[in-house]
């Protein structure tokens, strides 16, 4: 295969899986029930048991059936997901979202991870890079001055033994 | 008792004291070699034997409370608040570490065990352990000082006395429980020993890296306790907490899994300093993080920094934890700034495809790991002091953030074993990962086939791809481990003529650090796909009256009826149902509500039946007040069984790997010596010198 046709052919390749990946992506409908069960998962209950509304199951909870009918009625109202997690957030305050949410200071708890990982990654990487390189210099300078060490013991040999010191 | 118990713990604090201060002046004096009076090395033995004794005093201490605990004293505050008369007496003894005083009382008691052990096996090498005694002595001056001053156990109670106690809290009251915190608190302590070596051994420039052989044991055990901790209390909040999972991202949670990443990363890291001289900072700072960690873990349980469900034991002794990480950090970072000349490494990471790069990288994912679940843990802190208002980072955030990075983690320890110490080359790599590519494309493929997609009717689940990519991963990692248990083999067949599994069983006992290591390694994998079984979790609920019916999966559960049950400690409600699978035999499960009548605490008790392919789990999650019918909440978890399954594995590596190999030394002694024809003191060259 020649270079331009196997570019090519890397190219289509490329393109296919990206179009695979929008396509699971955006594959299906979401139906009320995995919507609830979606949100319910992305919402604390808040009677103090620190446990995703989704999840809440103890007996007598003061919050948690009241909060759960009240998501059910908002999805039943066609509410979107995002307007939805503002209504909780604006009733409940921020702390009923189970994340923090993607803008203003609270995108820094999302970037930190990764920032941390990035920077993690590029360190070691020229670490590693600085010690193979000064390893290498270190090898070569350390043939460099064998080979003139063991010129001069040849020189040695032949001055002392009148030949070529049997090489 | 307590009059008996709170002397016990002066005398110990006292004896602690003095372990700590001989100790100094004695190694204080070896050092600087100045002529004294007493012999500095007869000081350091009083010392340590200061330290033998205090474990006896904190052991009296902790006799005379369970003592208290078993007869019903309620003059003490500690056991009015914790028991009562009719607890059963398993959770009697539970009581030591149900409560703040109590299980700081354990905590100083497992450190002078630790501690009494560490003195008795001074003879390996008497200075280095004569460090790592007073640097423990110094810890436990911490620990018993807040005992004694400001979360004494045995305060006694003002005014009449009360027939009766508060009780144990309800989730408390499981067998697990009786395991779980003691496990943890020999992990979280535990890790205090190869810290006070580390220490010790960087004070005292301890040459070459015996100190390391010395601690691997000791870190190895720790990390073990550590490990049964954690997976205990998983189990336990899988049986009781009844919301069908068994890790919340909780911050207790979180808390106890930090300092096992940093210890795990330690493990790795320590076998480049034993084999190549290098990362000697790196280590020594690995395992004061994890030192660290162990201490903010107890103080983010007990002093209310963050919410939690686990925080059974909030306090003001917070500010006691901060002075003494304080002190601790600032010891730490004054004596490796004194001493880091000694701490320069022989070799180097000489190419980035090489077994060291694998362990750096796998450090690197380790410990961001650990910042991930730091940063989670006490961003709701931050963001209260810069917004003003508190967020709450719950299992979204670290589902989006910190299973990337584990599944990375599981890729180098399947990549880590395949690649040759210094470098590796191109040829090489692809002869080592053939097995393995094909294991994970096969894998892909089957996982497709038979429905474990990444994507369902309501669009795609990233949760879906995650378990995909890591019951990939997992049966790559698997080949590759296993290849390298068939290549061995292999050999040692050759040598040997013995069959491949007797051939397995003697590579592992020639080198049981490294196979006993991949033992662990291939639990670790069993655990991951167990883990990833969570993506495809299945849920109903519904109210069930008599001979109603509920389908999840392939099983029907018909409600038979329900029952009520009472006894000295609390009472109950339950439900009688009969399971059946695909129309098979039925079984009965009771899933059952109690109310103790101590706390007046409701606690869910779940019914579960498990199978290597899932658990079907029930829950009574008590009475519509409406309708007046028994709600049933039923789940079906696959693979669950497979993450206590992995774990015994997990468990048996690691023992493996403690065992002492069988050295060329003592297999010579097992292979028949040929005896030689003439046992004369003639040398066997002829005119060779004797």
């Amino acid at each position: 295969m020649n270079p331009v046709r196997q570019r090519s052919f890397w190219m289509k390749s490329a393109q296919a899986l990206f179009l695979g990946v929008a396509v699971c992506l955006s594959l299906g409908a979401s139906d009320a029930g995995s919507r609830f069960t979606d949100l319910g998962h992305r919402l604390m209950c808040t009677c103090g048991c620190s446990q995703m509304l989704g999840e809440c199951n103890h007996v007598g909870c003061p919050e948690s059936d009241r909060m759960r009918g009240e998501l059910r009625d908002d999805i039943a109202a066609s509410m979107g997901d995002q307007e939805i997690l503002n209504a909780f957030a604006a009733k409940y305050g921020v702390t009923v979202l189970a994340a923090p949410t993607t803008h203003g200071f609270n995108l820094v708890a999302w970037i930190a991870p990764f920032a941390v990982l990035a920077a993690g990654l590029l360190g070691t990487f020229l670490l590693v890079r600085h010690w193979s390189v000064g390893k290498t210099q270190l090898a070569q300078a350390g043939a460099g001055a064998q080979s003139v060490e063991l010129d001069a013991i040849h020189e040695k040999i032949r001055r002392e033994t009148g030949g070529d010191g049997g090489y | 008792m307590a009059t008996f118990g709170s002397f016990a713990l002066i005398i110990a604090l006292a004896l602690a004291a003095y372990n700590l201060l001989a100790g100094a002046l004695a190694l204080r004096l070896i050092a600087t070699g100045q002529p004294v009076r007493v012999s500095p090395e007869r000081l350091a033995d009083t010392a340590r034997r200061a330290g033998i004794a205090g474990f006896i005093a904190v052991t009296g201490a902790a006799f005379a409370l369970v003592y208290s605990v078993f007869t019903n004293d309620f003059s003490i505050a500690y056991i009015l608040e914790h028991s009562n008369r009719a607890l059963p007496a398993p959770y009697k003894f539970a009581a030591l570490w149900s409560g703040q005083e109590g299980s700081l009382l354990l905590w100083a008691w497992l450190l002078a065990a630790y501690g009494f052990a560490l003195r008795l096996l001074h003879k390996t090498d008497v200075k280095l352990y004569a460090y790592a005694g007073t640097i423990l002595a110094g810890i436990q001056v911490f620990f018993l000082s807040v005992i004694n001053f400001a979360a004494p156990p045995f305060s006694l109670l003002k005014g009449a006395i009360p027939e009766d106690g508060n009780g144990l809290n309800p989730l408390l009251q499981y067998p697990e429980m009786v395991i779980h915190p003691p496990m943890l608190y020999l992990g979280y302590v535990g890790f205090s020993v190869p810290f006070a070596f580390g220490l010790g051994a960087l004070m005292m420039r301890y040459p070459g890296e015996k100190w390391i052989k010395i601690t691997r044991v000791w870190t190895l055990v720790t990390w073990l306790f550590l490990s049964a901790g954690i997976f205990l209390g998983m189990h336990w909040a899988y049986a009781v907490l009844g919301w069908g999972g068994y890790w919340g991202w909780d911050p207790v949670e979180n808390a106890s899994f930090m300092p096992w990443l940093t210890g795990t990363a330690f493990l790795h890291s320590v076998m480049m300093q034993e084999k190549k001289g290098m990362m000697k900072s790196w280590n020594v700072w690995l395992i004061f993080a994890t030192f660290l960690l162990t201490l903010l873990g107890t103080l983010l349980t007990r002093a209310g920094l963050v919410s939690s469900v686990h925080a059974f034991a909030q306090s003001s002794i917070g500010t006691w934890f901060y002075v003494f990480m304080i002190v601790v950090l600032a010891t730490c970072i004054f004596t490796y700034i004194l001493q880091r000349s000694h701490l320069k490494s022989d070799h180097h990471v000489e190419s980035l495809v090489s077994r060291e790069s694998s362990f750096l990288f796998n450090n690197l994912f380790l410990l961001t790991a650990c910042f991930i679940i730091l940063w989670g843990t006490l961003y709701p802190i931050l963001s209260e002091y810069v917004e003003g208002s508190k967020v709450t980072v719950g299992p979204p955030f670290y589902n989006a953030v910190a299973v990337p990075i584990g599944l990375f983690l599981l890729f180098l320890t399947g990549v880590g074993p395949l690649l040759p110490w210094r470098s590796a080359s191109l040829k090489a790599i692809k002869r080592n990962f053939v097995v393995p590519s094909a294991a994970l494309w096969i894998t892909v493929i089957l996982c497709l086939a038979f429905g474990a997609k990444p994507w369902s009717d309501s669009g795609f689940e990233m949760g879906r791809f995650f378990a995909l990519v890591g019951f990939s991963l997992s049966a790559a990692v698997f080949a590759a481990i296993a290849s390298e248990f068939v290549r061995g083999s292999r050999v040692v067949a050759k040598q040997t003529g013995k069959n491949l599994l007797v051939s397995t069983w003697i590579l592992t006992r020639r080198n049981t650090r490294r196979y006993g290591g991949y033992l662990a390694h291939i639990g670790l994998v069993i655990i991951i796909i167990g883990l990833c079984g969570a993506a495809f979790n299945r849920n109903q609920e519904k109210e069930m009256g008599l001979h109603d019916r509920l389908a999840i999966g392939p099983y029907v559960l018909e409600c038979m009826g329900f029952s009520q049950d009472s006894n000295p400690n609390y009472d109950s409600e339950f439900a009688m149902l009969a399971a059946s699978k695909n129309g098979g035999k039925a079984f009965q499960m009771s899933p059952e509500k109690r109310v103790y009548h101590a706390s007046q605490q409701p606690q869910t008790m779940v019914a579960i039946h498990s199978t290597p392919f899932w658990d079907l789990y029930v829950v009574y999650e008590g009475v519509n007040p409406g309708t007046g019918q028994p709600i049933i909440k039923a789940f079906l978890n696959p693979l669950v069984g497979w993450i206590w399954g992995g774990f015994a594995l997990l468990v048996f590596g690691t023992l493996v790997a403690i065992v002492p190999p069988l050295t060329p030394a003592t297999a010579s002694l097992r292979v028949p010596v040929r005896q030689p024809a003439a046992t004369s003191a003639e040398p066997a060259v002829p005119g060779g010198r004797s």
